[in-house]
């Protein structure tokens, strides 16, 4: 019998002793929520009034002309409130958090949308909130630093080992080991220990649940295939849970491959040959990693791929042939960006064009009358400041330079 | 049961109320100054050291010992190195020593060719803070056929069903860990913490360990009486950090 937590022979619950008792009470709850459908409602009602969902599904009529071949729907996550799938996560998370009467929320983010995300509910529901972010990501993503600010939150500058996504987890690790009587991790993706990935899958849930619902509707039938970028996997697993049962469609993962997969400069797990198989951040899963088993430094143009593991649910898809994995490199982004911005006017993330980038190449040689679908997880416009500086925009350049000027004066 | 046996002939010298443990990061700031550090902890008679193999990702430790574990890598550490290190430090010294390490470490050296290596080394226990009793059952049975205990941890926040739980997988000592949070912050030594040593030898036969904080003699004179093995981690690595390895023998001698 499978125990609870695995997923084939990935997942578990690499916990030091002292969150022992936490995570028996996190699983209680969890799974009375689960259980309780007056729960999963007030989610959904809450998602309804306070974020954007149901968000739209956009046929990208231009594109799907353009390439010729499948027709390409896109799932508009961008248009959650924050701007992101974390939304979804965040303020499910949230309302277990008032259920279990705890008073205080912490995170880890990367790209900086879970940091938002969590501060946004922490403020709505009067919960103190403190998110742990690498120095690296703190440096690329200063408007989302700036925003939780704001939003009452304590931003963290995390500066140990990479001082990226991996070590911001550590850090809010060692928070919550020292503070678990009134505070929850709310942590951002399918990774962790249990009960984390099968709950942060169980919320983001709702948007493959829509996605079934919306292209059955407007396109009369299944996409034959489904698009998410994979950082830690929630976007992923969040659509790809819609369509899981249906062994016609098939599921495609992308990862970062940033300067290419030979470079040694990506974060691809499972589409390259540099994972292998480890236990770190209390799981089990696939990690960049060395021999004896120290995690390599990452790297990918969006800080939310930048991870050395991934979700142990996709490891195991991956595994049984479920889910097939490739990567987009980040000149591949950026051209797929641009693009999908000058013939759709969508922004998507840095972190959700690598979905766009694999959708793009494989259309043409789709059937019109078949159907696509890709993920967006994000909106792009927190990325102005690396989408301004990729595509090296003099007038943007001109922009900071003055003002920077004017800060100095 | 070899482990227990040890710590149980030292505590039987007279005049011997309290043992002491303490803690290396392994090529931390190099292996040529725990070899220093080693020869004088074990001169001023400490009677088990804790050898950390160093790790990426060291969850539970706080932040001396997680820059110590970073510096080490950083300087090109292996874990090869590092149990070529403890077979000399076990040859050459008379004194019980332990890994202290995070599971991927014996994941990928193989687990059970790492129990091998141990076994040969001479390492008397494993302490590994990521590996609960649920996870890994080849661990645990390795551990009892290669006779080296696995050492569990309780804490503040461990119930009395838990504690007997976690007794039912332990051998050797258990280590309590005196407070909630990682490694290296002050401890308060107060009556709730005579509370939970009561519970803690309640729940067990076996002797006990407790750590995280303990810095000086008051320390070490507090504890004894509520336990049986004092660990010294972080206080030793400041100590180095700040006056050099030749300060470990006299800080150790003054402890108790």
């Amino acid at each position: 019998m499978q125990k609870p937590g695995y997923y084939g022979k990935w997942g578990g619950a690499y916990i030091p002793e002292v969150l022992y008792e936490t995570f028996k009470d996190l699983n209680a709850a969890f799974a009375a929520a689960k259980a309780d459908p007056t729960f999963w409602q007030e989610f959904v009602d809450l998602m309804a009034t306070y974020s954007c969902r149901p968000t739209p599904l956009t046929h990208a009529a231009n594109l799907s002309r353009d390439f010729g071949g499948a027709q390409i729907f896109v799932k508009r996550e961008d248009l959650n409130h924050t701007g992101a799938h974390k939304a979804n996560n965040v303020m499910g998370q949230g309302l277990l958090v008032k259920r279990m009467g705890k008073t205080r929320v912490i995170a880890e983010t990367g790209a900086g949308q879970h940091g938002v995300a969590t501060a946004t509910m922490a403020a709505k529901f009067g919960l103190e909130c403190t998110i742990y972010m690498g120095e690296e990501d703190v440096r690329r993503q200063r408007p989302n630093v700036f925003w939780m600010e704001k939003l009452g939150a304590t931003v963290v500058t995390v500066t140990s080992g990479s001082k990226t996504l991996k070590d911001a987890i550590n850090e809010a690790f060692r928070d919550w080991v020292s503070r678990m009587d009134d505070t929850h991790y709310v942590m951002g993706t399918v990774c962790g220990p249990h009960p984390f990935p099968e709950m942060v899958a169980w919320f983001q849930s709702i948007i493959g649940i829509e996605a079934r619902a919306q292209i059955s509707k407007q396109f009369g039938k299944l996409p034959s295939r489904v698009y998410a970028c994979v950082g830690g996997g929630s976007n992923a697993m969040g659509i790809f849970q819609g369509f899981l049962d249906e062994p016609q469609v098939e599921l495609i993962g992308v990862e970062a491959g940033g300067h290419g997969l030979d470079s040694g400069r990506h974060a691809a797990r499972l589409a390259s040959q540099d994972a292998s198989p480890g236990v770190a951040q209390g799981y089990h899963t696939m990690f960049l990693q060395n021999q004896e088993g120290q995690m390599m430094d990452t790297y990918s143009v969006a800080a939310g791929l930048d991870y050395v593991g991934v979700s142990p649910i996709l490891t195991d898809l991956w595994e049984q042939g479920r889910v097939r994995f490739e990567a987009a490199t980040d000149k591949e982004v950026m051209a797929a960006l641009e693009l999908t911005m000058k013939r759709e006017g969508i922004i998507p993330a840095l972190e959700s064009s690598h979905a766009f980038v694999q959708a793009y190449k494989e259309a043409p040689h789709m059937q019109p009358d078949e159907a696509l679908i890709i993920n967006m997880s994000g909106r792009g416009d927190k990325d102005i400041f690396t989408i301004a500086q990729a595509f090296n925009d003099p007038s943007w350049k001109d922009f900071i330079i003055t003002k920077g000027a004017e800060y100095a004066a | 049961m070899q482990l227990e046996q040890t710590i149980r002939a030292e505590l039987a010298q007279p005049g011997k109320d309290i043992l002491l443990m303490t803690h290396i990061v392994l090529g931390y700031p190099s292996l040529a100054v725990n070899r220093q550090v080693i020869k004088q902890m074990v001169a001023n008679g400490v009677e088990l050291i804790e050898m950390q193999i160093p790790f990426s990702e060291p969850m539970a430790d706080g932040p001396t010992i997680v820059r110590a574990n970073q510096e080490a890598l950083e300087a090109g550490t292996t874990v090869k190195e590092c149990l070529a290190f403890a077979a000399e430090m076990a040859r050459e010294h008379d004194t019980t020593f332990l890994f202290m390490t995070y599971f991927n470490i014996l994941y990928r050296y193989g687990v059970e060719a790492f129990f091998r290596k141990a076994k040969e080394i001479g390492i008397k226990g494993f302490i590994i803070p990521d590996l609960p009793p649920e996870e890994e059952e080849e661990f645990w049975q390795l551990a009892r056929q290669y006779e080296i205990p696995p050492i569990l941890i309780y804490a503040p926040t461990s119930t009395a069903q838990r504690m007997q739980e976690l007794a039912a997988s332990a051998e050797g000592f258990i280590y309590c860990v005196a407070r909630k949070g990682v490694t290296g912050k002050q401890t308060d030594f107060d009556a709730s913490f005579a509370d939970y040593m009561a519970r803690c030898r309640r729940s067990t036969t076996l002797p006990l360990a407790v750590g995280f904080g303990i810095s000086c003699r008051e320390d070490i004179t507090f504890l004894t009486g509520h336990a049986d093995i004092g660990v010294i981690g972080t206080a030793t690595i400041n100590l180095v950090d700040a006056q050099g390895p030749e300060a470990v023998g006299p800080f150790i001698a003054g402890l108790r």
